[in-house]
Formats: structure tokens, C-alpha cells, sequence
């Protein structure tokens, strides 16, 4: 029997995570990378990483309460299984980061600071200075460099996944890659292979993300019959910097540590920001959201800044939207702690933070969708099974998927530092599982495969490559990238309406009818950058249909997906008795919101049907925590809040009678 | 009005082939940085003299200079070409810009080099911390603030390459680490757990290729965009190295 082999595609964190720790039971991983695993996207996150702590837990937090802001946060989206048992392990992920050396900030006696972030009431995050992930990653990059040198790590850095390896029976036995450099593509067989190559932003153009974020990972696994889930479910982050090549994020913790943001009173006040009194500012998250203030979750801001800014015409500048976010007022020793932030603005704008407000408008963050991964549920503890065969195991069997890259953990929106939590945990917690399968494989390892199984992928590859390097169109892929940016930004974001989406769907159509005559400036063969761009853009397009087509067909509110047209009306009646019959009309509303949309968009490939993708829809296990209006600083918010209780006690007792008959 | 100014670019097809370069005329837009002149250069690959040539090689991931891809030496000064802003560019070199590759590392092709000697040298000072396993342990050692203030600082190195093209003592003849290797050890064998590997690495930093190849010249430490005070680290090394000795010749 041939040697058994596991490959990690994407060495950001959850690859990484997952590499070490298969790597310390003994398995052998090839980890594939387009950069160098150190330079993954994962260095820039900033703010922190979320779990329970001592600190918190003097205050009365615990496991179930970060898990109860998870999913009430994700407005119930995901399954709750998969976050409960993740909310469970993260003081433990914490502890084992910590082993490893990561330069967590401290407190006079020696323990790790917290600091806190949106969409809760608790300080759960540990942070690193102002580059949590970067100091988190170098970390297991390290812990794998040591298993490199002890030879079982190879690690194929520059080298870019094309494909997955799937057999007549379905089951995935490895994967065609590409050396970036020399263009050599190849085959590696795998029993395992473990898809970590994170999120999509750069579908939007611009984001937050970096320049490797395109999904065309993802959308590969999907044309090979991967399930993608939740793909309308793009994280808008509120504060970022516009850039010309990038929107650089300018981090929750900003708001965390008592950054404010406001806008003058008067439009575009030309005064100087420092000498506009307190009475002429609007601190409108403030005034709107009192109990969260700054720190409301991340939709919401969005949606507040994008409100004052189109619609209340009250952005900062005349020809370009944004809001000021204001750290000049905190004591410089806070004002050091977000030194790292504070930076980039300095470097990237040319303005001291310090001194003068930060002009800051929202843009695209986060994948909360991603390739659908299965679980199995631990009836015990609501948990999951550790070790079940099951645990992120995507349909193609032989597929996992972890990090940003899989729907498991986030649904309808992701917390602040709870993404670099999945992303280890899911990493860290796929390889009991891994080794369970390998161990319960009866014939024999990839590596016997037919060898015909091997090269007829790669074959297929070249001819795809080919076909695309000889293409004799006019077409500029660089220009349909930007249309598609440009297109996916105004309508499938902040605010969605069904005619924008469907203007979008046209022009992705138009954009796919013209991708076919795009022709490439480089058609040589040697690190040709030009290439796995526009191969990526294939992917992109294919990316934005899932994104777009999936936000056109969810008629209703959810998480980061706002339809102001489909959103149940607020009761604003002044007569109480009045106002319970309004909230009554609220929460049947919402039950019955929940009843058609209270699940999982699952998309699959179907190619040459209308428009290549198929859409179903998953019933979520929301069997921990029962589904609870999310309203954050809703108008009547306390009136829902007793009226729904109420329904649902009345619910329950219909049961029991039911039960007791 | 149509501003513009000149990109100069040393390029090479691959590293057998001769280098040469090519000039690009950019239209000027305030708040270019150098990657977004380069994604420019990719959409439109047609030179000053109206030539379509192909789009230049880079390297590039995160565009905020946390990532250490895009290093490359912009009008004589080794730097990231994301934080490289066009408006102070221009300031230094009045109206044109001159971009080459490092000249430490083998290029691939055009700006993109092969930094793979780098990770090497971390493997050799064994850069990480070795645990007992990942399970459950419990937390960390505890650590001061002080201790965390001076450990933070060395472990922001992104492995950019700045101050290995800085260093005159390291080039492809010498098997001098670097100094980026040389902090990295140190940052190790400050850390409660990694000390524990502290002669083993002592005895890399005193072997071949290790501190006695730093001419002290104190180039790196002017170029490291992440202000690692390289220098400390290096004169730590000298120091404990010599202790090291002591003790090995004592036999402890
Ligand atoms: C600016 C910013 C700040 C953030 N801050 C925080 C924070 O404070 N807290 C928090 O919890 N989360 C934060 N996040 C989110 C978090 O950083 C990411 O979700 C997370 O790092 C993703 O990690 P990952 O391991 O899934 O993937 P990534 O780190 O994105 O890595 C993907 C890997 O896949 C590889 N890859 C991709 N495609 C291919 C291919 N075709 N072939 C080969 N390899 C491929 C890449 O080379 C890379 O190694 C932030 C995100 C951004 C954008
Ligand atoms: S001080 Fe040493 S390591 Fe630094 S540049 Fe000079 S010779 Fe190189
Ligand atoms: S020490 Fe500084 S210059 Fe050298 S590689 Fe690290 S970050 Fe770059
Ligand atoms: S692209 Fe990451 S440092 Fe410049």
C-alpha cells in the first residue's frame, strides 16, 4: 500500500492550524500556497480573538453566552452544533496560542489583556497589539516549520490550486496544481484533502482583503460538485480607509478602545473637524444605539454610515462619501495601544490620527458563506462529535473545508474576532477526523489509484490553460474585473433591491458573454501573473453569480442581507395597547419570516442549464438556542422582545398538551 | 488636465535571460501607491515609446505592508512597493521613477524574487517555540508587559528582505543568516518556553554564517520598515554568543 498523504490547500490560519496538528499524529501534509504561507491573508487581521476568560467570567460570562452572541449575532443563520462546540474549545485554542509563543498583550501581572468588540456586552478579545493576525499566524507558520524540517511538511509555496481530483465513485483523491513560477502543472494524490484558501472579496473589486482573496479556490471545488452555502452573505465592514488599490481596513478595535464616529451637523462643514463643538456633531450611532453605542454589530454600522451619508446627506466631504471615526479625544496610553492601526492610516493617508479624525467609509470584509461542510452533532452536549468523519467534510467525499473558506460558523453575520477563532478551530479540529479516515480506508492510499485517474486531470488542465492562453478576443480581463467590482459594490451590498440585483445579474451575463474574448497580454510560460489572473476572473464571475443570484432570491431581512423592501415595518405607536397589537403583527411577521427563510441557501453547479447554478434550501439546527428577533436598536425593541417571549411560552405549553394527550 | 509622469522598470523574462528595461508613462491620480501603478501597468502594458509589451511580474498580497511580498527597491531605496505613495515618490526623484528588483535574491522575472533563503535561515535558528504537543496544557508561562513590549517588536518581522539588500555582508557567496535570522533567534531564546532550545541555537548564531559574518555596519536596522531594532538584537547575539563559548570551553 502506497504511502498515505493529506493536502492542505491555503496556508493561512486554518491551514496552517490544520497542517501542525496533522502533522504532530504523524501524517504527511503537501501544503499548497499561491504566496508564501506566511504572507497569507490571515497577517491582516488587527483587532483580536474572541473566547470566554477569566476576566469575563468573573462578570458572569461563559461558554453558552459566547455562543448565545455568535448566533444571535449571525440572526440564527448557522447550525448551531459546529459554533457551540467552537464557543466550548476557545479558551483552550487561546491557552494553546499562547504556548506557542504569540506576543499576546498583557496586563501588570502578567496576564493576557482583553479588549472589547462589537456585539457584545463582554471583553472577550485577546489581542497582539494591533496585528493579532499576523502575530497569530507567524506562529503556526513557525510550529510548521518545524514539522517541514522534520520532513513531514512539504510545502509547495508559489503554487497555485487548479482543481480538485474526483474519481468515477465521487470520492476526491487529490488535486492538479500549478508551480507559479515555472508553470509546471502536476497532480498530488491525497486521501485527504483539505481546502483552507479563505474568502471572496475581491468579486467586489476592492475590499479589505488581499490581492489572493478572489474565491477562484472555492469556485473550482464547486465546478468539480462542491455545495457552496450562504454565498449572498457578504460582511460589509464600516470602517475602512478608500484606497485606489485597496480598502484598508481601519479595525473595530478603533471603536473598542472609545473611538467615536460622527459627522457634523451641518453638511459638509468645511470648519476644520477639531474646532466643530460637541452641539454641532451628530454621534449618530450613539444617539441611535445607546445600549451598544460605537459598538453595535457591524450591519448596523454599515447601514447607519451608508444612511447618513446617502439619504441624510450628511457625509464629511462633497465629492466622496465618508464619516469621520475619532480617536483624538482618548488618552494617549489607549491611543498607544492602537498604534499598528493608527499607522497604516498614517502611512496610507498622510494624516496623524492622533491629531485629526480619520475619514472612514464601510467595504466588503468577509465571506460568512463558503463551501458547505457537514458535521455530526453530539447529543450529549449539543456539541459535535470530535473525530466523527463527517466534521467539515464537504459532499465530494475526500473534501474538507475550513477557515473563511467553508458556511459553518458565522450565518447571517460574523462578530468581530470570531473569524480568526473558526478559522484555528475548524483548522485544529478537522485533524482527528482526517485521522480517522485515513485510518478507516480499506483499499489502500491515493497514491494506488490509477495512474490514467491522475493524468487525464492534469491533461484536462493543460487544455483548459491552453485554450484560454491562445484566446484571440479583444477583451481586457483587468477591465471586466473592474466592471464586475464596480456592478457587485453598488447593488449586491449595503442595500439591496431586487431591480439593482437583477441589473447586476445582466451585466454579469454580459460580462461572462465578453469573458470568452478575453485575450492575454503575457502568453508566455514562465511566471505568468497575467494568466492565473484571468483565470481567477472565470472564477470570480462564476463567484458573483452564486453571491447575486442567491441575494435576489432571499425576499427578507437577515443579518447582513438587508431588503429595505421586504422588511417588517417597526411599531411606533405612541397607545400601548395599540403598540402591543403592532408588535403582535411584528413577531407573526417574523415567525413567518422564519418559517420560509430560516435556512441555508445551498448552491450547486449545473453547467448548461439556465445559468449554471441551482438553488435549494437547508433546514438549520437551531435546536440549542430557539431563534429570537435580532434587534439591536430597533425602534419597540423591548415590546417584540416581551411579545415574542410570550408566543413562544405560549408554543411550548401547546407542546407539552400535545405530549400529555 | 493630463499629468503625467515616467515608471522606469528594470525587467528580466526569466533568471537566465538578460535584464533590460522598459518605461511606462503613468497618468497621475493623487493617492497612487506603487502596486497600483503596477496594476496599471498590467491593465495597459504599452510603453512610453508605444511598444505592448507584457504586464510586469510582482509580488504582492496584502497592500498594507503587513505581508513582506512586495519589496523591491523603488529610485535606490529598498522598500514595500504598497506603502511606496506616487506624491512622495515623486517628491524624492522629480517627476520620474526607477523600480528594480532586489539584487540579493535570484530573480524569477522582473520584480519577483526568490526570497526562499530567508525561511531557510529560520529553520537553521530553529525560530519557533517546541511545545510538547498541541493538546490541552493549560495556558502560558505568565509574561510582564515588559517582557511582552520587547518580544512584540521582533516578532513583527514579515521576512521582507529589506535589510538583507541593505546588508553588504550578505550576498549568494557568504552563508551569512541575515540579520532578520540573527533577531529571530533572539526573540526565541527571550521567550519563557523556547529558551529552552537557547544552546542550540547560541551555537548556529557562533558557528559558520553566523554573527561573526556582521560587519556591524548598521545598514539594516536604517531600512527595516517595521523599526526592529536589528541592531540590539545583533549586539545581543554577539554577546551571548561569547558567554556560549565561555561556557562551552569551561564545559559549563
Ligand atoms: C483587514 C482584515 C482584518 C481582519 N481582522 C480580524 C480580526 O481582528 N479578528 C478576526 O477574528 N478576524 C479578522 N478578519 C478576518 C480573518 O482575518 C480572516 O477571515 C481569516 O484570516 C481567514 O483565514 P483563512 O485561513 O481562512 O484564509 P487566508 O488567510 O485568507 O488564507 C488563504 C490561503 O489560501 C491560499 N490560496 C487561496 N487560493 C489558492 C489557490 N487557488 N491555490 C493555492 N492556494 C490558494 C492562499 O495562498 C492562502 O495561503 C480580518 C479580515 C480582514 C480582511
Ligand atoms: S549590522 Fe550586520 S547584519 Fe546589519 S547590515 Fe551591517 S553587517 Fe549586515
Ligand atoms: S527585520 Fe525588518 S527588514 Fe528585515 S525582514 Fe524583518 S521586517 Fe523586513
Ligand atoms: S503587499 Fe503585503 S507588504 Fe506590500
Amino acid at each position: 500500500m502506497g504511502k498515505q498523504n493529506v493536502v492542505v490547500v491555503g496556508g493561512g490560519l486554518a491551514g496552517l492550524a490544520a497542517t501542525m496538528r496533522l502533522a504532530e499524529a504523524g501524517i504527511h501534509v503537501d501544503l499548497i500556497s499561491m504566496v508564501p504561507v506566511k504572507r497569507s491573508h490571515s497577517v491582516c487581521a488587527q483587532g483580536g480573538i474572541n473566547s470566554v476568560n477569566e476576566y469575563t467570567r468573573q462578570q458572569g460570562d461563559n461558554e453558552w453566552l459566547h455562543f448565545d452572541d455568535t448566533v444571535y449575532g449571525g440572526d440564527f443563520l448557522q447550525h448551531q452544533p459546529p459554533v457551540k462546540e467552537m464557543c466550548d474549545w476557545a479558551p483552550r485554542v487561546i491557552d494553546l496560542l499562547d504556548r506557542l509563543g504569540v506576543t499576546f498583550n498583557r496586563t501588570s501581572e502578567g496576564l493576557r489583556d482583553q479588549r472589547r468588540f462589537g456585539g457584545t456586552m463582554y471583553k472577550r478579545t485577546a489581542f497582539a497589539g494591533a496585528t493579532t493576525g499576523q502575530q497569530l499566524i507567524y506562529a503556526l507558520d513557525e510550529q510548521v516549520r518545524r514539522w517541514e524540517a522534520d520532513g513531514l511538511v512539504n510545502k509547495y509555496e508559489y503554487w497555485e490550486f487548479l482543481g480538485p481530483i474526483v474519481d468515477d465513485q465521487g470520492q476526491c483523491r487529490g488535486v492538479v496544481a500549478q508551480d507559479m513560477f515555472s508553470m509546471e502543472m502536476r497532480s498530488f494524490a491525497a486521501d485527504a484533502v483539505v481546502l483552507a484558501t479563505g474568502g471572496c472579496g475581491l468579486v467586489f473589486g476592492r475590499s479589505t482583503m488581499s490581492m489572493i482573496c478572489t474565491g477562484g479556490a472555492a469556485a473550482r471545488a464547486f465546478r468539480a460538485g462542491a455545495n457552496y452555502g450562504n454565498g449572498e452573505f457578504i460582511q460589509v465592514h464600516p470602517t475602512a480607509i478608500p484606497g485606489t488599490d485597496k480598502l484598508r481596513l481601519m479595525s473595530e478595535s478603533a471603536r473598542g478602545e472609545g473611538g467615536r464616529v460622527w459627522v457634523p451637523k451641518k453638511p459638509q462643514d468645511s470648519r476644520d473637524p477639531m474646532s466643530i463643538p460637541a452641539s454641532e456633531r451628530y454621534y449618530f450611532l450613539e444617539e441611535r444605539y445607546p445600549k451598544y453605542g460605537n459598538l453595535v454589530p457591524r450591519d448596523i454600522a454599515t447601514r447607519e454610515i451608508f444612511d447618513v451619508c446617502v439619504n441624510m446627506n450628511l457625509s464629511v466631504e462633497p465629492g466622496r462619501l465618508c464619516v469621520y471615526l475619532d480617536v483624538t479625544e482618548l488618552p494617549p496610553d489607549t491611543q498607544k495601544k492602537l498604534d499598528g492601526i493608527l499607522e497604516i492610516y498614517e502611512k496610507f493617508q498622510g494624516d496623524n490620527p492622533r491629531k485629526v479624525p480619520m475619514k472612514i467609509f464601510p467595504a466588503v470584509h468577509y465571506s460568512m458563506g463558503g463551501l458547505w461542510a457537514d458535521y455530526e452533532r453530539n447529543d450529549k452536549t449539543g456539541g459535535m462529535v470530535m473525530g466523527s468523519l463527517r466534521n467539515q467534510l464537504s459532499n465530494v467525499p475526500g473534501m474538507y473545508i475550513i477557515g473563511e473558506a467553508d458556511y459553518q460558523y458565522h450565518g447571517g453575520n460574523r462578530l468581530g474576532a470570531n473569524s480568526l477563532l473558526s478559522c484555528i478551530f475548524s483548522g485544529l479540529f478537522v485533524a482527528p477526523t482526517i485521522e480517522n479516515q485515513l485510518a478507516s480506508l480499506k483499499d489502500g492510499s491515493a497514491a494506488d489509484a490509477p495512474s490514467s485517474l491522475f493524468e487525464g486531470a492534469v491533461k484536462e488542465h493543460k487544455q483548459k490553460t491552453d485554450d484560454l492562453v491562445g484566446n484571440q478576443g479583444d477583451e481586457n480581463p483587468y477591465h471586466i474585473h473592474q466592471e464586475l467590482g464596480d456592478s457587485m459594490t453598488r447593488n449586491v451590498t449595503v442595500v439591496r433591491r431586487n431591480k439593482d440585483i437583477e441589473e447586476t445579474l445582466s451585466k454579469i451575463a454580459e460580462l461572462n458573454a465578453r469573458y470568452k474574448n478575453v485575450s492575454l497580454s503575457d502568453k508566455g510560460n514562465w511566471t505568468n501573473q497575467n494568466l492565473s489572473f484571468t483565470r481567477a476572473l472565470g472564477d470570480m464571475l462564476l463567484m458573483a453569480k452564486v453571491i447575486a443570484q442567491g441575494a435576489l432570491q432571499r425576499d427578507e431581512c437577515r443579518g447582513v442581507h438587508y431588503k429595505p423592501d421586504f422588511q417588517i415595518t417597526a411599531p411606533d405607536a405612541d397607545n400601548p395597547k395599540e403598540l402591543r397589537k403592532q408588535a403582535t403583527t411584528w413577531c407573526q411577521s417574523f415567525k413567518k419570516k422564519n418559517d420560509q427563510w430560516l435556512k441555508s441557501t445551498i448552491a450547486k453547479y449545473k453547467p448548461g442549464g439556465s445559468g449554471d447554478v441551482e438553488f435549494s434550501y437547508e433546514d438549520v439546527d437551531t435546536s440549542l438556542i430557539p431563534p429570537r428577533p435580532r434587534t439591536y436598536g430597533l425602534k419597540g425593541a423591548e415590546i417584540i422582545e416581551e411579545v415574542w417571549r410570550e408566543m413562544l411560552a405560549a408554543a411550548d405549553n401547546d407542546k407539552k398538551a400535545k405530549v400529555g394527550a | 488636465m493630463s499629468k503625467s509622469f515616467t515608471v522606469t522598470i528594470q525587467r528580466q523574462d526569466d533568471p537566465h535571460s538578460p535584464k533590460y528595461s522598459e518605461s511606462f508613462e503613468i497618468p497621475y491620480e493623487p493617492g497612487l501607491n506603487m502596486t497600483t501603478v503596477l496594476q496599471r501597468i498590467a491593465a495597459t502594458p504599452v510603453t512610453s515609446d508605444n511598444k505592448s509589451s507584457t504586464p510586469v511580474a510582482y509580488d504582492s498580497c496584502c497592500l498594507e505592508e503587513i505581508c513582506g511580498a512586495c519589496t523591491m527597491v523603488i529610485n535606490g531605496r529598498v522598500r514595500q512597493a504598497c506603502s511606496a505613495l506616487i506624491d512622495n515618490v515623486l517628491e524624492e526623484s522629480a517627476g520620474a521613477i526607477d523600480v528594480k528588483p532586489m539584487s540579493k535574491f535570484p530573480v524569477v522575472r522582473d520584480l519577483v524574487v526568490n526570497r526562499k533563503a530567508m525561511f531557510e535561515s529560520l529553520k537553521r535558528v530553529k525560530a519557533w517555540v517546541k511545545v510538547d504537543g498541541y493538546h490541552d496544557l493549560g495556558s502560558g508561562p505568565r509574561v510582564s508587559p515588559h517582557e511582552q513590549e520587547d518580544a512584540y517588536p521582533l516578532s513583527k518581522c514579515m521576512t521582507c528582505g529589506c535589510c538583507v539588500e541593505a546588508c553588504p555582508q550578505f550576498n549568494d557567496k557568504s552563508p551569512f543568516i541575515g540579520p532578520a535570522a540573527v533577531s529571530q533567534a533572539i526573540l526565541f531564546n527571550a521567550n519563557p518556553t523556547g529558551k529552552i532550545d537557547r544552546d542550540e541555537r547560541l551555537e548556529v548564531l557562533a558557528g559558520p554564517g553566523g554573527i561573526a559574518d556582521c560587519g556591524n555596519s548598521q545598514n539594516c536596522v536604517k531600512v527595516c520598515p517595521k523599526d526592529i531594532p536589528l541592531t540590539d538584537s545583533i549586539a545581543k547575539a554577539g554577546r551571548d554568543t561569547t558567554l556560549y563559548k565561555f561556557r562551552q570551553f569551561f564545559g559549563r
